[in-house]
């Protein structure tokens, strides 16, 4: 008999009495005021909420950013945020990322309760570049944002299969006696701008 | 083929005589209580702030019920749906199939350099020495994991690896290994030098291995939470993905994830999320993703009704950072890989060889209990776990001996009326010496009460007396 199958009998010949999978919607109440309760959730994981209009105004705030990390290159998949200067497209391999400063990319909405935005993989040309890049802005439609991680695995649902993830500020740790260090191995700084 | 674990650190002493050499530096002992202490007070914050707290446990504990039931199920619908996104699936019996299939995947495509995010699985399965004497070079780059491997230590907890260590200490072995300024302490500057010493590791990479959070049968996908975005790092640039899930990190649907992301961050360290949630579903462009799904005792355990909600847990270690044993012994003072009281129920549910000291780390408090995410009753397996010992006369000779006197003095009431009344007498009369010599382990740390001149049934009898 394979592993699998040897594996499998053993489940199910150990397998306890069936329960019912119990109902998950409900468990929260929504927050009055979503996108303060956000811009309060990104600060706390150690990011930046900006609120820009339009999308001038996001090219300006991106513009900013920019002057303010000295970024140099810039990588941009958003193009209201302005085009920066490394085509993520021509990249051959991911490992030619290294040296970005900065990444600007699309978020697919945000999540009220913990600060979180989705990032969906197919919008990003490599995998590697949300993580390599020295510092990261997400850009997300200000409508766009749900209020707990309920509705927003049922957003994902929804959503066109695939690879993508839940990003909550920087990178970090507190290995080193419970300090904690933003910028551990991934951005150094996670800017949020809310469109709109 | 071992279906029970090799003993992690097998010179033959147990959890008492661990925890002894732990507490032998007062101070260190204090600050590592302090510390751990720090991390059960953020998780306290956390949960207190989520209303709805007490219906997430509920319910995360009845989707993992749900699940166990139905783990066969479950993993084949993941299997054929991971399949179809372009993942390659692989089971494993036991840690040396587990390792044997992960040394196939990586020497068959040419692989000696590669690197790994934190996963509990691997270190039970013991796979770093298993590829490092197979001419791999494994870099663990999670921070607290390249502390420990650097060090040659194993993790001493299960989410802060390092926690037993202050930074002095980290900053002499970083001076060591990676060259920074001797004396160099600050926990920034530390953590900054790690990043460009990893940063070329994961550059240098051919390959990368995961653990896995969960893994959702609906999708065939799988999430990874790190925070400092090690786990992205090592799938995202070399284009070998190796990811190793036990068969209980299975859930039904997405909507289940929900319950579990919002219960795990901050039952860890207090955090609402972590900075990353990487749901992956199949490999990146022109890579390779292959899903190593490992039994390696768990069936067995699942059949042990006694144990198997032990199967529930998705490795918060809230339980550690709140278990007072725990924090005054170290991760080092248990003889299981994973330590605290969900090490206690793995390691004794799996078979006590080795183990047999773990079921007594423990004052029974409950605490782990009320903290746990997903409900499993800690205490209530803890002490199963003593009562297996029990049965296969496994306790030591002063412990059998000592429960078989008390079984004959509590029978019968004549013995136990002369015991009574000769342990008061004793006490009142030996001498400090005789009283605390070697005979009388319990007097080791602590200090017997004031014996009463009178018995409670004295008391009892003559409170009982009609009063004029």
């Amino acid at each position: 008999m394979s592993s699998r199958d040897e594996i499998l009998r053993r489940l199910r010949a150990a397998a306890p009495p069936p329960e019912a999978l119990p109902e998950t919607r409900g468990l929260a109440a929504p927050y009055a005021d979503r996108v303060a309760q956000f811009e309060t959730a990104v600060a706390a994981v150690a990011g930046t909420a900006v609120r820009v209009a339009d999308g001038p105004a996001l090219a300006d705030g991106v513009a900013a950013l920019a002057a303010r990390l000295g970024a140099k290159r810039i990588a941009s998949a958003v193009p209201d945020a302005g085009p920066g200067n490394v085509a993520l497209e021509a990249l051959r391999d991911p490992h030619e990322l290294e040296g970005v400063d900065l990444a600007v990319l699309p978020g697919v909405f945000g999540v009220a309760e913990n600060g979180a935005v989705w990032v969906a993989g197919a919008s990003l040309h490599d995998r590697a570049v949300f993580v390599v890049t020295q510092h990261l802005a997400l850009v997300l439609p200000a409508g766009e944002l749900v209020n707990d991680m309920h509705e927003a695995c049922a957003r994902v649902a929804a959503l066109p299969r695939g690879y993508g993830l839940f990003i909550a500020g920087p990178s970090k740790t507190a290995d080193i006696e419970q300090a904690l260090v933003i910028g551990a191995h991934g951005a150094r700084s996670c800017a949020v701008f809310l469109v709109g | 083929m071992s279906d029970s674990l090799p003993v992690l650190r097998s010179d033959g002493r147990g959890h008492a005589d661990r925890a002894a050499a732990f507490l032998r530096d007062e101070p260190h002992a204090h600050w590592h209580d302090q510390a751990v202490w720090f991390v059960r007070a953020k998780r306290d914050r956390a949960a207190s702030a989520v209303p709805e707290w007490e219906r997430l446990r509920e319910v995360a504990s009845r989707i993992k019920a749900h699940t166990q039931a139905r783990l066969a199920d479950y993993l084949e619908e993941f299997e054929r749906k991971a399949t179809a996104a372009g993942a390659t699936v692989h089971w494993a019996r036991d840690a040396d199939e587990h390792n044997a299939i992960v040394h196939r995947i990586l020497s068959e495509r040419g692989v000696t350099r590669l690197v790994k995010s934190k996963s509990m699985l691997t270190e039970e399965c013991h796979l770093n020495p298993y590829l490092e004497a197979r001419g791999i070079e494994v870099t663990d780059t999670d921070l607290g994991e390249r502390i420990v491997q650097l060090a040659k230590e194993p993790p001493s907890h299960i989410v802060m690896p390092a926690i037993h260590k202050k930074k002095e200490e980290i900053g002499d072995l970083f001076h060591e290994k990676l060259g920074t300024p001797e004396g160099l302490s600050d926990p920034t500057r530390l953590t900054e030098a790690a990043r460009a010493h990893l940063r070329e590791r994961f550059m240098a990479a051919q390959a990368g291995l995961t653990g896995v959070n969960f893994a959702v049968a609906e999708t065939g996908g799988f999430v990874v939470c790190t925070n400092e975005g090690n786990a992205d790092m090592g799938t995202s640039l070399p284009p070998i993905h190796v990811a190793c899930m036990g068969v209980e990190k299975i859930i039904p649907r997405l909507e289940d994830l929900a319950v579990f992301l919002r219960l795990l961050a901050r039952s860890a360290t207090g955090q609402p999320c972590t900075s990353y949630t990487t749901h992956f579903l199949g490999p990146m462009r022109g890579g390779e993703l292959h899903i190593v799904v490992v039994d390696n005792g768990r069936s067995a355990l699942l059949a042990r009704e006694q144990y198997r909600r032990a199967l529930h847990c998705i490795r918060c270690a809230a339980c550690m950072n709140t278990c007072p044993v725990y924090r005054r012994s170290g991760g080092y003072s248990y003889t299981y890989t994973i330590p605290g009281p969900i090490g206690i129920v793995l390691a004794t549910a799996r078979g006590v060889d080795g183990h047999a000291s773990l079921p007594f780390a423990s004052s029974l408090c409950g605490s782990c209990d009320d903290v746990c995410p997903v409900k499993i009753p800690l205490h209530e397996e803890i002490l199963t776990g003593r009562r297996d010992l029990a049965e296969r006369g496994l306790q030591p000779m002063s412990k059998r001996l000592g429960m078989r006197l008390a079984a004959l003095v509590l029978r019968v009431k004549l013995l136990y009326l002369a015991a009574g009344a000769t342990a008061r007498f004793l006490g009142r009369n030996l001498p400090r010496g005789v009283l605390y010599a070697r005979w009388n382990p319990w007097g080791r740390q602590r200090e017997l009460p004031p014996m009463p001149r009178e018995t409670f049934r004295q008391l009892y009898r003559k409170e009982r007396r009609p009063r004029v």
